[in-house]
């Protein structure tokens, strides 16, 4: 069970971020979430996309330094309340969280939350029992 | 103004007599290297050159060369001319060791580096009712012993700070009226930038010289130090591996350096083909010790770039000045008045399992150096997470630090991203403009 992140290293330089998602379009990749950390000298861009494998050996040509992390992505419902009860999950399972963003499906009444957690399986197994349904990569494909 | 001299018979020696001095004392030396120092001879014996060659200082080209890289491969005690129990003391540059420099000294030594620095503090206008305040650091680096103990041969009284605590450095200054502050230039400017900040003006502040050393300073930066203090600002050059500071000092003109010719026997020369270069010529400063016992070295290479010259000076010194350092024959930065070699840093990248893809970028704002280095990330190196790269950041930085004395700013960069020029990477960038 697990959904994969593209950590891309980003330059506070101007262009970088066009550069990189024209890359990604030119290669047919399709963004499905996307956050940024930044602090003055760089950026932290954090991609769930439809075709890791591509983006990854894409972006590694153009000379950019690639991670892939795995993270934990979890569906629930688009409604006010949601995602406070899964952290609510978290936080009495004891788990360290790193960051987390969110994304909303296309189609379905659900938002997706991506989340960075010190120990996946130990927050999956908190999630799950808790009755929230988690993704991985393959159901990215399909949204 | 009297001009006063710490040991006026030497510091005002007619130059022929000067001269015949020198090659009394070489002849004396290179006898007592060849015989206490077995890579020295080594090194003379490869050139085919015995002790009776040298009759006076017009043979000295015929010696060879030493550099730092012999005084790596002599660590500790290769080019130790004396018996250990003879020494009372070393003095050492900071650095790797591979890059770190071990000076050993007798009594002698001691003394003749102390006479060197008091003729330094005289010709600064310093005598026996003086409060020297001493803020270069103390211990190994040679900058706070040797103006500690000239000071007191001068009978001045002396103030040993150290460096850093401006507060109680400015607390001291003021409530013990010191009258010649003795630190950095970068230094000697933040204390009076501070002092400024609290509102003294140069009527209030007690001190009426400083003698600054130990890293490059520019005639604008002298200006500035001068007008904020209200005191006059002299040079003093050396280096830990022919004694310390004083091996050469500023008199009231400020036209240059005297160096103390009784002791240090200096030559011009082509850094690429080692020829000797006639007066006057620009060129790398090379320097042999005449008479110091433990650490004598023999034409030794301080890769500065330098002019000597002979003019008269009005200070009535016919010790022969040389120009403040234009720059140097190596890749050596001198950053807050410590030695930076770009293979430090490299040594340190290599040891915390980076490649060894940098860049130092060096700038002085206000007067004051900045120090920051680039660093290429590896994709091991990389995290998701901004903590990750920052704490990455700190403890490079920290590396750093333990490696050469001084704290740089450590970037983390994409790979790449450093400017190679012709494949080549630039590895410095020195924005200072210190030399022409």
């Amino acid at each position: 069970m697990s959904l994969k992140q593209l950590t891309v290293f980003v330059e506070n330089k101007q262009g970088t971020l066009v550069d990189i998602t024209e890359t990604l379009a030119a290669h047919n990749v399709n963004l499905r979430a996307l956050s940024i950390a930044d602090t003055r000298d760089f950026g932290i861009l954090r991609l769930i996309v439809n075709d890791n494998d591509t983006a990854c050996s894409t972006l590694s040509e153009q000379g950019y330094l690639i991670k892939i992390t795995e993270v934990v992505g979890v569906k629930i419902g688009d409604q006010p309340g949601k995602l406070s009860k899964a952290l609510q999950v978290l936080d009495e399972a004891g788990i360290n969280m790193e960051y987390l963003y969110a994304f909303m499906a296309r189609t379905e009444k659900h938002a997706y939350v991506v989340l960075r957690v010190a120990d996946n399986a130990a927050a999956e197994a908190a999630l799950e029992a808790a009755g929230f349904h988690l993704i991985t990569d393959a159901d990215v494909d399909k949204l | 103004m009297e001009q006063r001299y710490y040991q006026k018979e030497i510091e005002t020696m007619p130059v022929e007599e000067i001269k015949q001095l020198q090659s009394e004392k070489l002849v004396k030396q290179v006898r007592h290297v060849y015989e206490n120092v077995p890579y020295y001879r080594s090194l003379m014996d490869e050139r085919g050159v015995k002790p009776e060659d040298i009759t006076g200082i017009e043979d000295l080209h015929k010696l060879p060369f030493l550099t730092k890289a012999d005084l790596r491969d002599a660590y500790p005690y290769g080019l130790l001319a004396k018996p250990l129990k003879d020494c009372v003391r070393i003095q050492s540059t900071s650095g790797t060791t591979g890059r770190r420099v071990v000076a050993f000294y007798t009594q002698h030594d001691i003394d003749l580096w102390e006479d060197c620095c008091a003729r330094a503090i005289v010709a600064a206008g310093g005598t026996n009712e003086d409060v020297v305040q001493v803020a270069y650091g103390y211990g190994l680096f040679t900058g706070g012993p040797g103006l500690n103990g000239g000071s007191h041969k001068v009978g001045c009284l002396t103030l040993p700070m150290s460096s850093g605590n401006t507060e109680r450095q400015i607390q001291f200054m003021e409530d013990l009226s010191a009258t010649i502050l003795c630190c950095t230039p970068s230094y000697a400017a933040y204390i009076g930038e501070t002092l400024k900040e609290q509102g003294y003006t140069p009527d209030k502040i007690p001190l009426k010289a400083g003698i600054f050393g130990a890293e490059p300073w520019t005639e604008e930066m002298r200006r500035s130090i001068e007008a904020t203090l209200g005191i006059k600002a002299y040079d003093i050059y050396g280096l830990t591996e022919t004694s310390g500071p004083g091996v050469s000092f500023e008199c009231c003109e400020q036209t240059g350096m005297h160096i103390n010719e009784d002791h240090f026997l200096a030559e011009i020369i082509d850094p690429d083909t080692g020829e000797v270069l006639p007066e006057g010529s620009k060129g790398e400063l090379v320097f042999t010790s005449l008479d110091k016992e433990a650490f004598p070295l023999l034409r030794y290479r301080t890769r500065d770039i330098c002019v000597l010259s002979r003019k008269k000076c009005s200070c009535g010194r016919t010790l022969i000045k040389m120009a403040k350092p234009m720059g140097r024959s190596d890749d050596m930065l001198i950053i807050r008045g410590v030695n930076v070699f770009p293979s430090q840093i490299e040594t340190v990248l290599l040891k915390e399992g980076y490649e060894p893809n940098y860049q130092i970028i060096v700038d002085r704002v206000g007067n004051n150096d900045t120090f920051d280095v680039n660093v290429e990330l590896s994709p091991d190196m990389f995290t998701d997470t901004v903590s990750g790269v920052t704490e990455r950041e700190k403890a490079l930085a920290n590396a750093m630090k333990t490696m050469l004395g001084i704290n740089p700013k450590v970037h983390l960069v994409a790979p790449k991203s450093i400017v190679r020029s012709e494949g080549k990477a630039v590895r410095v960038i020195d924005k200072r403009k210190l030399h022409d």
